[in-house]
């Protein structure tokens, strides 16, 4: 670590200060969690795009992945549904492991040419059929208690359980989306992760007896104590005295705002400390002579499209447990909240400013954007306020441009992503440069 | 005759809507490869294009109905048509100038080209916003059908009608129109030619005393030019959502890819197949297999393979597909 790294986490560290001091400490550590999750997935997308030059324009549907596996681990399990529907659910798992069989079978028995139309029936016969008994189950499903409930649930387990079953489910999405487009051209891999993040998106939204859709799954199970819990108790009033606190209920939330941030804090501190292991270690040298010379390493017998799957899919993992991280904080899980712009474009940008190919760059990339994207939105909305103010009340032109406030943060994450990329490709904290790499 | 009426029912719901989904496809996929084939990287920028080329010729629009111009019975959206065009070729001047020109100066490796241009769609998409906000536009006005169902149900003496609208049959007439024209001028003129030599070999182009500036400059403006008009008719077939143009960037690449990569033709052909199996795999075909069995019979489910939720995992599926059969495309592409 250098002085000028010092210098910058000092000086990111002083602005969350100064939102303490002059906002609330509650606000300042509402967007210090906020901000360790947003390293956490700018890690996870460095390892990709810094170490090995991958473009996984998917982010988005990694970390859903990982909030919907939060959901699946902690929500307790709806009784009633898997009694009505268990036996409907058996049956199109059986049908689809028959499917699965009867395709490799045909696979082996069936000579070439007819190879490719016998799967493809085969895969169209099976659909047909687990569709006979999974349609009745979700119709089953979805009818009980629909205002409450109308899902399977979960399992009932520690919602800390969650956040590696989570790195593990995005690890299997990015192995599935590796194997078919990494070794293609590079721009194939982008557009695959475009098209399976918007699927992921689709199926957390449509799917209600998975993920209750639209309807939203709230109140999922907390790693921290409860607010409401916390004020009731005796040692916790006396350790908020002990503070001079004046506002008890505040004091509480700052409390669980404070566990979080451990939690988190002591993620990001282990993911951190295998990625810098990763990176300085033979494998990292290698990774990045991948990256900067594809021909060459290959040439020294480096695998490059194994190397680009094994990386794709640790970053994929590492979106995953950061999604269900970001779930976990959040309580719900909502699926119209997952937009490309804010899950997949706004990591980029951090990324990218942070410094490719550093991991502290990334991290303070983190902290930086998503400081900058939380403050954008008032920023925006005062900036067209005084835009506007020259015209005359109720003027059409004026509600217009204060109604297109919000989307001020395209154009301003655009324009800065754009700027770093021309002015600055090297980001706020470059990678140490070769010669010097332990 | 219950042949017949299953023939009208498919026509009607699936073969007359996805041609016409197909041709703004297409429009769109041909700008895409043809960035592909001479600036060698896969434009993310394209979808807002079409959106933003849209957006200027509903402005134009609403400006000749307030002025009480009009083609009746034709949409006054053609006639705003080249407006858009040329707003839209501005644009892609412009964001060449200020942001992919200095990247290929350096010769950067496509994929930084490929992340700059998702920067640049989201600062047209920001743009897009602040001007027309971000609701549903509907800018159709003219005739609405050309053959409505109840005429053609008297007419073919069927139960089922088969109705055309007219921004259908528009859509497909100025499709066929620009695509002959660009056929013809890549074929015939000696710009296109040199488009053709730049786009096979550079190198060998810049000897032979090709401009690499004006190939790029003609090349934007085609590409332009074509999302703007893509995205006017996809606009006025259905309406203009601005949000729909970034989830219209999947379909487009993987026609793009399916037709193979820099292929004009093949671009044409992957938007069709990709229309097609996209409108057929979500077309509930119940009442078609109920005309064709046996009289009174009819399907117990509705005989759809995917809920319309998800055509675009159509797209997707498709482009796995081809990723693992045929990664060089039906016609061959550029496959590094």
């Amino acid at each position: 670590m250098n002085q000028r790294v010092l210098l910058l986490y000092g000086l990111m560290g002083l602005v969350l200060l100064f939102v303490g001091f002059f906002q609330s400490w509650n606000v300042a550590f509402g967007i210090f969690n906020l901000c360790v999750i947003s390293a956490i997935m700018a890690l996870g997308v460095n390892m990709q795009w810094g170490y090995a030059g991958l473009f996984n324009v998917g982010v988005m549907g990694f970390t859903a992945l990982g909030g919907l596996a939060a959901v699946l681990i902690s929500m307790p399990p709806v009784a009633a549904a898997w009694q009505v529907a268990g036996g409907d659910l058996a049956l199109s798992v059986l049908a689809l492991g028959g499917t699965v069989v009867a395709v490799v079978a045909a696979r082996r028995a069936i000579p070439r040419p007819l190879k490719m139309p016998a799967t493809f029936l085969i895969l169209l016969i099976g659909y047909f059929v687990i569709g006979v008994f999974f349609g009745p189950a979700t119709d089953k499903i979805e009818a009980i208690d629909p205002a409450l409930s109308g899902y399977l649930g979960g399992l009932g387990l520690p919602v800390l359980v969650a956040w590696p079953v989570g790195a593990l489910v995005a690890a299997g999405a990015g192995w599935f989306i590796g194997r078919i487009a990494l070794g293609l051209r590079a721009d194939y891999l982008a557009i695959a992760t475009l098209g399976i993040s918007e699927i992921i998106i689709a199926i957390i939204k449509y799917e209600e007896w998975l993920s209750r859709g639209v309807k939203n799954v709230t109140g999922i199970p907390r790693p921290v104590p409860y607010e409401v819990d916390l004020v009731q108790q005796d040692w916790f009033i006396g350790f908020a005295n002990f503070f001079g606190a004046s506002d008890l209920s505040e004091a509480a939330s700052l409390f669980v705002k404070l566990c979080y941030a451990l939690l988190f804090v002591a993620v990001l501190a282990v993911v951190m400390w295998f990625a810098e292991r990763a990176l300085r270690s033979p494998w990292g040298r290698m990774m990045r002579a991948i990256r900067d010379n594809r021909e060459a390493a290959a040439a020294m017998g480096k695998d490059v499209k194994k190397r680009h799957l094994q990386t794709f899919v640790l970053g994929c993992a590492v979106c995953g447990l950061a999604g269900a991280m970001l779930t976990t904080l959040d309580g719900q899980l909502t699926p119209t909240s997952y937009i490309p712009l804010r899950y997949t474009f706004l990591i980029w940008v951090m990324v990218i400013l942070g410094g490719s190919g550093n991991n502290w760059g990334a991290v303070l990339g983190g902290f930086v954007i998503w400081f900058l994207w939380v403050q954008a939105e008032p920023l925006g909305n005062w900036f067209m306020q005084a835009v506007t103010a020259p015209f005359p009340e109720g003027s059409q032109f004026a509600d217009h441009l204060v109604s297109g406030a919000a989307y001020t943060r395209y154009l301003l994450m655009g324009g800065i992503l754009l700027v770093v990329m021309r002015f600055a490709p090297r980001g706020l904290i470059p990678e140490r440069s070769t010669g010097r790499a332990a | 005759m219950e042949i017949l009426n299953a023939l009208a029912l498919f026509a009607n719901f699936v073969f007359v809507p996805a041609t016409a989904y197909g041709a703004q496809l297409a429009l769109g996929a041909l700008g895409v490869t043809l960035i592909f084939g001479i600036l060698r990287f896969a434009n993310f920028s394209h979808g807002e294009m079409m959106s933003f080329g849209a957006m200027a010729s509903i402005l134009a629009t609403w400006g000749m109905q307030e002025a009480g111009v009009s083609i009746a019975p034709f949409p006054t959206a053609l006639l705003a048509l080249p407006i858009g065009v040329a707003a839209a070729i501005g644009m892609a001047l412009a964001t060449d100038r200020m942001v992919f020109r200095f990247y290929r100066k350096q010769r950067s490796n496509p994929i930084v080209m490929a992340i700059v241009s998702v920067g640049v769609m989201f600062v047209l998409a920001g743009i897009i916003r602040l001007i027309i906000g971000p609701d549903d536009q509907s800018f159709a006005d003219g005739e609405r059908f050309i053959i409505n169902a109840r005429d053609s149900r008297a007419a073919l003496g069927l139960d089922e009608g088969i109705a055309i609208k007219q921004t259908q049959v528009i859509t497909l007439v100025v499709a066929l129109a620009v695509m002959s024209a660009l056929f013809w001028f890549l074929q015939k003129t000696r710009s296109g030619k040199a488009m053709r030599a730049y786009s096979d070999d550079e190198d060998l182009a810049l000897l032979s005393g090709i401009s690499p500036e004006r190939v790029v400059a003609i090349c934007w403006i085609i590409a332009a030019a074509l999302a703007a008009i893509a995205g006017t008719l996809y606009g006025l077939d259905k309406t203009y959502k601005p949000f729909i143009f970034m989830q219209i960037l999947l379909p487009i690449f993987a026609a793009t890819i399916l037709g193979g990569i820099g292929q004009p033709v093949g671009a044409i052909l992957g938007a069709f197949i990709v229309a097609y199996s996209e409108v057929m795999v979500t077309y509930a075909f119940r009442k078609v297999l109920a005309y064709l069995g046996p009289e009174g019979w009819a399907p117990e489910g509705l005989v759809q393979l995917l809920s319309t939720d998800y055509k675009f995992a159509v797209s997707f599926i498709i482009l796995v597909a081809v990723l693992l059969i045929r990664p060089t495309g039906i016609i061959r592409g550029k496959v590094i």
